[in-house]
C-alpha cells in the first residue's frame, strides 16, 4: 500500500511539472500558433534570477534570500516580464509568418537566452538551497512522501483551478478563449489582439517561473540546461494533447508523468536507464494512431 | 528517371557550388596552416550535414529537428568499425565478436555509416512520415532525444556519455571535399528526379498533389532515407576529423547550428543550403577568433565566451524577421510577382 501510494505521488508530481510546462506552451500556441521553444530557457533564466552573476562554482545567492512571500511573487514577475519582453522584441514581428518560421525563431531566441546565461554564470551547475524546509518527508499511510511533492501537486491543482476560473469567469479569459478559437473573428468582434497575446505570454512566463521554483527546490541546483528536459516532455504533451487544447495539454502532461513513473517501476533494472527512450517511443506510437492529438482543439485542423 | 532537359537547365547549380567548394580547398592548400586546414574540413562537414538536412527539409517543407540523430548513428559506426580491436575491447566490451574484430578504412566506415543511418531513417521514417506540420517536427525532436538517450546510456556498446577515443584521424582535406561534392550532386540529382519534384509539389500544394496521385508519405520517406544516408556519412567523417565521439557532440548544439545555416541561406534552394554554411562558418570563425582574443598593441581584447552563439542566434532571428526565405530565397524579391513564381513553381532551385 505504502509503495503504491509512493508511485502515485511520484507520478502526480512529475506529471504536475509536465502539465505546467505544457500549459505554458499551449496558451501561447492557442493565441498565435507559435511553438515556443524558448520556454525552457525562460525557466532556466528564472532560476538564475535568484543568483548574482558570477562564473565561480559557488553560487552567490541574491534574490534567493528573500522570504518566501516576497520570493514567489518576485520570481513570477520576472518570468512574466521576460516572456512579455520576448513577445515585444521578437515574436511581434512574426505575427504574419508561418508557424515553421516562428518555431525556428523561438529556437534561436532560446539559444540566445541560454548562452547569455552561460556568459554570466558559466555552464557549471551550481548548488543552491531554495526553500530547504520543503525537502523533509511526511508520513502518509506508511509512505514517506517529500513535503515538496505534496506542495507541487497542491500548487499545480491550485494553478489549474485558478486558470480555469480565470478563463471561464473573467472577461479577459473569455477574450483569450475566443482568440484561441478563431483569432481573426475575435479581432473583428473587438478583442484587442496585442492585449490578449501579451496576456498569454505573461501567464506563460509566470507558469515558467512556477516550474523554476519547483525544479530549483527539488534538485537544489541551478543549471543552464535545466529547462530543456522538462520542455521536451512539455512539447510532447502539447502535441499528444492536441495542439492548442489547454485541457488536452494538462491531461497529456499527467499521462506522460504517469507513463514515465510506471516505466521506472516495471522496467527491469538493466532497461531503466532507457526509460526516456521508451517514453519517446510511446509518444511516436500515440501520434501514429491519433496524429491530431488526444483532444484536438477546434480550428487547428488543416483546412482545404 | 530525371528528365534530360531539367537536368541540363539546372546542371550549372551543383557545378558552381562544387567549384566554390574546390576553391575553398585550394585556399586551404595555399595557406597550408594546420588550424586553417581543420577549419576548412569543418566547413566541408557542415556542408554535408546541411545539404543532407536540405534534401528532406527543403523539399518537403517539414522542419526536422532530428536529423542530427542520423549523424550520431553514423559517428558511432565509425567508432565501431575503425578503432583497433584491442582498444575497442576496453571502451566498448559489449560489441558482438565479429564487429569487435572488424577494422576497415575510413571510407569504408563512411559507406557503412550511410547505409546504417539510411536503414534507421527507413524505420523511423515509415512511422514519422505519416505526420505532417508541427506534429511531425516535434516527433523528429522526440526521435533525436530518443537516440541521444539510448546512446548516452548503453554503456557496453557506446561507452555511455564518456568519449570513445582511438578513431583514426584523417587530416587531409580531400576526402571531406569529395564527400561534400558527392552530397551536393546527390542532393541536386534527387531534387530534379521525379520523386523530388513530386515532393516539392506536395510541399506547395498538398491537396492538389495528393489529387494528382502523389503518395505524400512515400515521397517524404524517400527524401528522409536519402537525407539520413547523407547525414550518416557526414557523422562518420565528423568522427574521423576529431578522432573522438560522444553522444552530446551530436545533440542540440549541432542541430541548432545546422538548422540556422539552412535557414540563413534559405531552405528553398540547394545553393541557399551551401551558401548558408559558408556565410555562417565565416561569421562563427571570426567570432571565435575574437573570443580567443586579438592583440591590439600591448593589450589583448577578447569577447567573453558564449558571444559566438548569441551572435548566431541574433543573426538568425534578424534574417527570419527581414528575409524569411533566407539570403538566397529572396534574391529575386525586387520583382515580387516573379519571385513568388520562382519559389513556388515546380522548377528546380536556381540561384
Amino acid at each position: 500500500m505504502g509503495s503504491l501510494l509512493q508511485v502515485l505521488f511520484d507520478a502526480l508530481s512529475l506529471g504536475s511539472l509536465y502539465a505546467l510546462g505544457a500549459l505554458g506552451i499551449a496558451l501561447i500556441f492557442g493565441v498565435m500558433r507559435l511553438v515556443n521553444f524558448a520556454h525552457g530557457d525562460v525557466i532556466a533564466a528564472c532560476v538564475f534570477a535568484l543568483l548574482w552573476p558570477s562564473v565561480d562554482a559557488v553560487a552567490i545567492i541574491f534574490a534567493g534570500n528573500l522570504p518566501w512571500y516576497l520570493l514567489i511573487p518576485f520570481l513570477l514577475a520576472i518570468g512574466a516580464a521576460l516572456s512579455v519582453a520576448s513577445e515585444i522584441v521578437v515574436f511581434r514581428r512574426f505575427r504574419r509568418a508561418n508557424p515553421a518560421t516562428m518555431m525556428i525563431a523561438s529556437f534561436a531566441l532560446g539559444f540566445v537566452i541560454r548562452y547569455f546565461l552561460l556568459m554570466l554564470f558559466s555552464s557549471r551547475p551550481k548548488s543552491i538551497s531554495l526553500l530547504p524546509s520543503l525537502s523533509q518527508p511526511v508520513e502518509i499511510l506508511g509512505a514517506r512522501i517529500p513535503l515538496l511533492q505534496l506542495i507541487t501537486i497542491a500548487v499545480t491543482m491550485a494553478v489549474l483551478f485558478g486558470l480555469t476560473t480565470f478563463l471561464r469567469r473573467t472577461r479577459f479569459g473569455l477574450e483569450m478563449r475566443a482568440a484561441a478559437e478563431n483569432f481573426t473573428m475575435a479581432r473583428m468582434l473587438g478583442v484587442r489582439a496585442n492585449r490578449v497575446i501579451m496576456g498569454a505570454f505573461a501567464l506563460s512566463g509566470a507558469l515558467a517561473a512556477a516550474i523554476a521554483l519547483i525544479l530549483g527546490s527539488q534538485t537544489g541546483t541551478a543549471n543552464i540546461m535545466m529547462g530543456a528536459s522538462v520542455m521536451l516532455m512539455a512539447f510532447i504533451a502539447t502535441v499528444i494533447g492536441g495542439m492548442g487544447s489547454l485541457a488536452g495539454a494538462v491531461l497529456a502532461g499527467f499521462l506522460l508523468g504517469a507513463i514515465a513513473t510506471v516505466m521506472q517501476v516495471i522496467l527491469p533494472p538493466d532497461a531503466r536507464a532507457f526509460r526516456d527512450a521508451f517514453v519517446y517511443g510511446a509518444v511516436i506510437l500515440v501520434l501514429i494512431f491519433r496524429p491530431q492529438g488526444l483532444l484536438s482543439a477546434r480550428g487547428t485542423k488543416e483546412r482545404v | 528517371m530525371m528528365s534530360a532537359s531539367v537536368a541540363r537547365r539546372t546542371f550549372a547549380t551543383p557545378v558552381l557550388l562544387g567549384l566554390l567548394l574546390i576553391a575553398f580547398a585550394l585556399v586551404a592548400v595555399a595557406v597550408g596552416s594546420k588550424p586553417f586546414n581543420q577549419t576548412i574540413i569543418d566547413i566541408f562537414l557542415k556542408v554535408i550535414f546541411v545539404v543532407g538536412l536540405w534534401v528532406f527539409v527543403g523539399n518537403s517543407g517539414v522542419i526536422s529537428f532530428g536529423h542530427i540523430a542520423f549523424a550520431c548513428l553514423g559517428g558511432y559506426v565509425a567508432a565501431w568499425t575503425t578503432i583497433k580491436p584491442m582498444m575497442k575491447g576496453m571502451s566498448m566490451p559489449g560489441l558482438p565478436d565479429w564487429l569487435m574484430q572488424t577494422e576497415i578504412p575510413y571510407w569504408g566506415s563512411a559507406i557503412v555509416a550511410a547505409g546504417w543511418a539510411a536503414l534507421w531513417a527507413l524505420i523511423f521514417g515509415s512511422v514519422l512520415m505519416r505526420l505532417s506540420g508541427i506534429a511531425a517536427s516535434i516527433a523528429t525532436f522526440a526521435m533525436l532525444a530518443m537516440v541521444n538517450s539510448i546512446y548516452s546510456n548503453w554503456e557496453s556498446v557506446t561507452a555511455a556519455t564518456s568519449s570513445v577515443v582511438g578513431i583514426p584521424i584523417i587530416r587531409s582535406i580531400w576526402p571531406y571535399l569529395v564527400a561534400a561534392l558527392i552530397s551536393v550532386f546527390a542532393a541536386w540529382a534527387y531534387g530534379i528526379s521525379r520523386h523530388g519534384l513530386a515532393l516539392r509539389a506536395a510541399r506547395d500544394e498538398p491537396t492538389a498533389a495528393a489529387a494528382c496521385g502523389i503518395n505524400i508519405p512515400r515521397a517524404r520517406l524517400i527524401a528522409f532515407v536519402i537525407s539520413g544516408a547523407i547525414m550518416g556519412m557526414g557523422g562518420a567523417l565528423y568522427s574521423h576529423s576529431i578522432g573522438i565521439v560522444t553522444p552530446d557532440t551530436y545533440y542540440l548544439g549541432l542541430t541548432f547550428i545546422t538548422l540556422s545555416m539552412l535557414v540563413v541561406g534559405g531552405m528553398g534552394s540547394l545553393s541557399g543550403a551551401v551558401l548558408g554554411v559558408l556565410i555562417l562558418s565565416t561569421l562563427i570563425q571570426t567570432l571565435r577568433w575574437l573570443e580567443a582574443g586579438v592583440q591590439v598593441g600591448e593589450t589583448t581584447i577578447a569577447l567573453p565566451g558564449g558571444v559566438q552563439e548569441i551572435a548566431l542566434g541574433v543573426v538568425m532571428i534578424l534574417i527570419l524577421m527581414f528575409r524569411p526565405a533566407g539570403i538566397m530565397g529572396n534574391k529575386d524579391l525586387s520583382l515580387p510577382k516573379r519571385a513568388a513564381l520562382e519559389t513556388k513553381g515546380p522548377k528546380s532551385p536556381r540561384t
